[in-house]
């Protein structure tokens, strides 16, 4: 057992563990120093073995940092949130000023005409991370692909939310016929695989933004619809909501003042993790050309650049888009599990 | 049997109302059919009677019943795009190929994913089970087209241990083809299998911790035995469950997988008719893929019935 004093010194016990923080200190900082070190070395070997190593340092090298930040703090701390969130307000930053940000040609072939196609990324200063075969930049591409992505994601979450979450509130609260035609409509949309419902909306509207948005956001309409049901009835058994209604309150006051700002939490943790789905759906359809068109970029579309074997003979063409897509898509899981877990009505308390 | 009827009814008004949603999106498109098989520059006579013959100067409700007739007996129309084939001759032709890899990637996703959540949960909370959670929530955040594509950096670019996208019917040459269809079946795999591990693992670690489980350790059992034996059977019931939610799935990374393997299966015909504005060929497709959705969800909502009594007289209270 630990004794209190012992936790006052400076070599005590970190709290939890049988480690102290200097030991814990030594053990992140060779972590840390060997994972990097495996990145170094990883980055010359390339191909398959150096992509593997890398990785591995990577996260070695993570438990590493994780472990001084331990000893630091005297406390575990969550750094993939802060990863995460970090990554996110970068692109987002990015994505937000990329017209104002000195980039490079990202649609215009006729402005490209005189750059080199191809170039491989990071030898260039003034094409970070290469060029296309139409000596388009990719780095401006990757950036405003995340603007195409992320207005459309956000959009199109923002609408499902908006409008699922309502129908599921009011659903969820009135039960009887309303809640059963509710019921028989998600059903049907549910009915259509995802993709395939996607695809199917993709030839009647003409691809762009705002249609595309509109498709994803019937798309996550019901399990909004589902999310929002559920908790409803979960809510509205409730003390307080009896009480709201011994008291007199009407309906309508019942659901916005002791319904809605209790079922938005969970709601707003799915809309989270649901923006990385649209982003995956947005990214599939454009990679099967029945998304955004080129040569406006998406990261889907970037990828799909790589067909017809020049994946492989230039594998950055799709490396590069798909570490964007992927880091973003990444985050918005993480971020949306942990609000999940942490807002998850069955924990709540009265 | 009160039960088995209801799923029957709800599942012939949701068939409808998926058959009249198909049906409208086609009759919505934006740009008349009769103008799109003419062309520019067509007499008008020549114009009206292409629309009589194509029935569009009829109400909508008249056409979709006729349709919807003619889907019953088998006849989904023919393709808008030369040659005009029989729509339904060209999914037919496609379906095998589509079923086989779906199939094979969802048999692959649970031969992985039972060890690997066993193993996992056998220790919760250690080394294992931590790189196993982390990779599992890693590989949910990749796309499978991205899947797919680094799987062919690596296994045919890289390594060289598989053939280039190429499909070889089952029957011509059953080892090839299955040598043709691991790689694709296993884009599908990995983006089921992610999901599979982790419901699985959180369930057998709840398992574990029953009484039963203790009185088997304390009889002295042998740690797999107790795991295989005893805890696998009562903590699959979520995967089940699972496994109706992630069909829909499934369908999405066939269709992807198709097209990125070039394989010739229903993702791949509805890709290119929808890329072609083939409406006929997208309605018949989507038509089949909703209606095998709809029949696999409901077959598997009947199950629950048999593989857990507790639902069965939950529903006849």
């Amino acid at each position: 057992m630990l004794m209190p004093h012992e936790t006052q010194g400076v070599d005590a016990h970190l709290p939890g563990t049988a480690t102290t923080r200097s030991q814990m200190l030594r053990r992140g900082i060779v972590r840390l120093v060997l994972g990097l070190l495996a990145v170094g070395v990883a980055v010359p070997v390339g191909g398959v073995l150096g992509a593997l190593l890398a990785l591995i340092g990577v996260v070695v090298a993570y438990t590493g940092l994780h472990r001084v930040v331990w000893a630091w703090r005297r406390q575990r701390v969550d750094l993939l949130v802060g990863f995460c969130l970090g990554w996110l307000i970068l692109v987002g930053l990015l994505a937000l000023l990329a017209p104002v940000l000195p980039l490079g040609e990202h649609n215009d072939v006729s402005a490209a005409l005189t750059d080199p196609s191809y170039l491989p990324p990071f030898r260039y200063s003034d094409h970070l991370l290469g060029t296309n075969n139409f000596g388009l930049d990719m780095l401006a591409r990757s950036i405003y692909g995340a603007r195409t992505s992320l207005v459309i994601a956000l959009g199109a979450v923002a609408v499902g939310t908006l409008v699922g979450g309502t129908i599921g509130v009011v659903a969820g609260y009135l039960r009887g016929g309303v809640d059963r035609a509710v019921g028989v409509a998600t059903n049907a949309l549910l009915a259509v695989p995802p993709l395939v419902l996607l695809i199917t909306l993709s030839i009647v509207l003409e691809p762009g933004l705002r249609n595309l948005s509109l498709a994803l956001a019937v798309l996550t309409i019901p399990s909004m619809v589902r999310l929002a049901r559920a908790n409803t009835i979960t809510f509205a058994q409730r003390e307080f909501v009896l009480a709201a209604r011994a008291l007199g309150a009407t309906r309508l006051r019942i659901i916005a003042r002791e319904l809605v700002p209790n079922v938005a939490l969970p709601v707003f943790s799915m809309a989270v993790v649901l923006i990385s789905v649209l982003i995956v759906a947005e990214s599939s359809l454009s990679f099967l050309g029945l998304g955004i068109q080129q040569p406006e970029p998406t990261w889907g579309n970037m990828i799909s650049e790589g067909q017809g074997g020049v994946m492989e003979r230039e594998p950055f063409i799709v490396l590069i888009p798909g570490f964007f897509l992927f880091l973003t898509v990444f985050s918005f899981n993480l971020l949306g599990e942990r609000a999940q877990k942490r807002w998850d009505p069955r924990s709540a308390k009265l | 049997m009160r039960k088995v009827l209801t799923t029957l009814a709800e599942l012939v008004l949701v068939l409808l109302l998926v058959s009249f949603g198909v049906f409208l999106l086609v009759a919505l498109i934006p740009g008349d059919p009769a103008v799109a098989i003419l062309g520019d520059g067509f007499p008008p006579e020549a114009y009206a009677a292409l629309r009589a013959e194509l029935g569009l100067d009829r109400p909508l409700l008249v056409r979709y019943g006729d349709w919807l007739l003619g889907v019953l007996s088998g006849d989904l129309g023919s393709s808008i795009i030369p040659p005009q084939t029989d729509v339904l001759d060209r999914i037919l032709a496609a379906l095998p190929v589509s079923l086989q890899l779906a199939g094979m990637g969802l048999a692959m996703a649970i031969v992985l994913a039972v060890p690997l959540a066993m193993w996992s949960a056998s220790k919760p909370g250690g080394v294992v089970d931590r790189i196993i959670g982390a990779s599992m929530f890693g590989i949910l955040s990749v796309p499978a087209f991205l899947i797919g594509l680094l799987l062919v950096l690596v296994f045919v670019n890289e390594l060289g241990w598989f053939p280039r996208a190429q499909w070889v019917r089952i029957g011509a040459d059953p080892i090839g083809n299955l040598h043709h269809a691991f790689l694709p079946a296993l884009v599908i795999a990995l983006s089921e299998l992610a999901l599979f591990t982790r419901i699985l693992r959180n369930d057998l670690v709840t398992t574990l911790n029953e009484d039963f489980i203790l009185a088997a350790r304390a009889k002295g059992m042998h740690p797999v035995r107790i795991l295989v034996g005893d805890a696998l059977r009562p903590s699959s019931f979520s995967v089940v469950t699972l496994l109706g939610i992630s069909v829909g799935r499934l369908v999405g990374s066939t269709v992807i997988v198709e097209y990125l393997f070039a394989l010739p299966g229903m993702g791949t015909l509805v890709v290119n008719a929808a890329n072609q504005g083939d409406f006929p060929m997208v309605q018949g497709a989507v038509l089949v893929v909703a209606t095998i959705y709809v029949l696999v969800n409901a077959g598997i909502d009947l199950s629950y019935g048999y593989l857990d009594p507790r639902t069965r007289r939950a529903h006849a209270a």
